[in-house]
């Protein structure tokens, strides 16, 4: 169960920045996947640079994410910047088209084979807990969880960027009208979504083997979660994640083969009952 | 354009179609028929998509639905094929009301991303349950009916059953729940305003699109005589969208085009280079950028201009 919710936690990194870009841009951000997935390659590349081990290991973290925002930014500037009048359908197209593209620039760079990022010897092993033992590297996970949850909440409520960015998402003409640059603004989001994108592939690199496809997957498990909580909420993102997490670990306790379907179960009951996610968006 | 001269493309189209063996070499035929199945998908997409306004963004599994209901009816359970061809996009009407059924109340965006979950769902069963449907390896070698065995037969049944498909969906799209349809697509709520019970066309209508998309789906079983998950991967789900859009998803037949566009360049790009997803995605880009009314749209937007402007003279 505890094992799970590391999984949990990255689910959650990722959902936020899906939710966020969701919340602000209105845009069902396909390419979110292909992002994480860039971010566990990246990790895997730049922990090659230094040498591996602890040093590898932290830039990784911190480099990999820089790179996959940077990238966002190059996009948003080029491309999506010019359309945010267009019909949604057209945005989430075009995030579709790089999603595409992205996958198969991942699979020029990188090639077809699996890759592995080695876990920092700080993190190896595990501490007993109830008896049973639990890897360092989950303890980790934990925290950072949160931690991005509190780092983002901040940033949305606390910071004038982020207040500017919440009217935005609600009368875009009023507040270009006051005299802000919206455009900014929205790229601002976008890099930031995409940057949780980029973080929760590297965090999750040392664990999982860097696959091709690792992409298709997640992005349908980040939709899940971000449409059971409640749009461009980062709360729900987390009690979504939670309930996305756990039921999936129950699941596959309770009916390995099709353990599966226990998390889309739990989305039907709940947006039975509150069709617009469980918290209320924001904004 | 009007309703006449739609048809009356469509049968030209479809006789150039109908002597077309003749002359050509097997593969193309296979090719030909491989564009009307695709494109008849794409089309059944669009019926809810360009026509309704409905954000459904994994039709895909429709087409599944209708190939694995009409592949288990043959090769699991030993009926007749076309009891089978019958069952498959009865299937994929069931499926596509229990879809339709949990996502109708949500508004657009969130309509899209439940439904391409919820899809990812029978996706991942179909994929794990190994002794229903034969899981990641799929269905192979389903025997067909005499009629439609060989090569030609199931050309000309695929043109057929595609054709006929066509003509109902539009004749549906002339009728009156066809232009309710299309207002609800344009003001939903003032169609609820003047009494249109809009979740119940709505619904209505994904149901039509999930049939036809089983109908395309058993078209598939008859020309490739096989079946596999990827047909219901959400990632085709949006190829068929693309190509609704490039063909332009405000007219008929556009998705038609689009389709037969995207699946003769897929087959001569891969001669070449495996990264035949990387171009898709670059041409979708250009797409959406300059030409976003879809090459139909564009065809009938210059036309216009043409006549309005010689009618001024």
């Amino acid at each position: 169960m505890l094992v799970g919710l590391s999984r949990t936690v990255i689910l959650f990194i990722v959902a936020s920045g899906l939710s966020l870009i969701l919340g602000v841009l209105r845009i069902p951000n396909i390419a979110h996947g292909s992002l994480y997935m860039i971010g566990a390659f990246m990790a895997f590349t730049v922990s090659k640079v230094f040498g591996g081990g602890i040093t590898g290991y932290w830039m990784a973290v911190l480099l990999a994410p820089i790179i996959v925002a940077a990238l966002s930014f190059i996009a948003e500037r080029a491309i999506f910047c010019r359309l945010y009048e267009r019909e949604h359908i057209m945005l989430f197209l075009l995030t579709f088209a790089f999603a595409l593209i992205f996958g198969d620039l991942v699979k020029l760079v990188w090639g077809a084979e699996y890759r592995t990022v080695s876990m920092p010897r700080f993190f190896q092993g595990s501490i007993p807990i109830f008896g049973l033992p639990f890897p360092i590297y989950n303890f980790f996970l934990l925290i950072m969880g949160p931690l991005v949850a509190i780092v983002l909440w901040l940033i949305v409520n606390k910071t004038k960027m982020g207040k500017i960015s919440r009217a935005a998402a609600v009368d875009r003409e009023m507040v270009g009208a006051v005299g802000i640059n919206v455009s900014l603004v929205f790229a601002t989001v976008f890099v930031i979504g995409c940057y949780l994108a980029g973080l929760g592939g590297a965090l999750v690199a040392p664990i999982v083997n860097v696959t091709l496809g690792m992409d298709h997957t997640l992005i349908i498990e980040a939709f899940l979660i971000v449409i059971m909580g409640g749009l461009g909420n980062i709360w729900g993102a987390l009690l979504g994640a939670l309930i996305f997490g756990l039921s999936q670990s129950l699941g596959i306790l309770i009916w390995p083969q099709f353990g599966i379907i226990f998390p889309y179960a739990a989305v039907i009951v709940v947006l039975s009952f509150r069709p617009t996610g469980l918290l209320r968006s924001t904004w | 354009m009007g309703a006449r001269k739609s048809i009356v493309a469509l049968v030209i189209i479809l006789a150039i179609l109908a002597i077309a063996p003749l002359g050509l070499p097997r593969f193309y035929t296979y090719l030909i028929a491989l564009i009307v199945t695709t494109g008849l998908l794409s089309t059944s997409l669009n019926f809810v998509l360009g026509f309704g306004g409905i954000y459904q963004f994994h039709h895909a599994v429709f087409y599944g639905a209708g190939a694995y209901g009409a592949a288990i009816m043959i090769s699991k359970l030993g009926y007749s094929g076309w009891l089978g061809f019958v069952v498959g996009p009865l299937v994929a009407a069931a499926l596509s009301f229990v879809i339709g059924l949990i996502c109708v109340r949500l508004s657009k965006l969130y309509y899209g991303m439940l439904q391409i979950s919820l899809g990812s769902l029978v996706w991942a069963i179909v994929y794990r349950w190994y002794g229903f449907t034969g899981g990641d390896d799929g269905i192979h070698g389903i025997p067909m009916p005499e009629l439609v065995g060989s090569p030609l037969g199931a050309y000309y049944f695929t043109l057929i059953v595609g054709g006929l498909s066509l003509l109902v969906m539009h004749r549906i799209l002339n009728s009156p729940f066809g232009s309710t349809l299309q207002g609800i697509r344009d003001n939903a709520v003032r169609s609820q305003a003047v009494g249109v019970n809009v979740r119940r066309h709505q619904l209505a209508a994904v149901v039509i699109a999930g049939f036809f998309g089983g109908v395309a789906g058993v078209l598939f079983v008859v020309v490739d005589n096989s079946v596999f998950p990827d047909m219901m991967f959400w990632t085709l789900s949006l190829e068929i969208t693309i190509m609704a859009l490039l063909g332009g998803w405000l007219t008929f037949l556009g998705p038609m085009l689009g389709a037969a566009v995207t699946v003769s360049l897929r087959t001569f790009v891969s001669g070449f280079t495996d990264y035949w997803t990387l171009i898709l995605g670059i041409l979708l880009v250009l797409v959406i950028l300059f030409l976003p009314e879809g090459l139909l749209g564009y065809v009938f937007e210059v036309w216009k201009r043409r006549t309005s402007e010689s009618a001024e003279e």
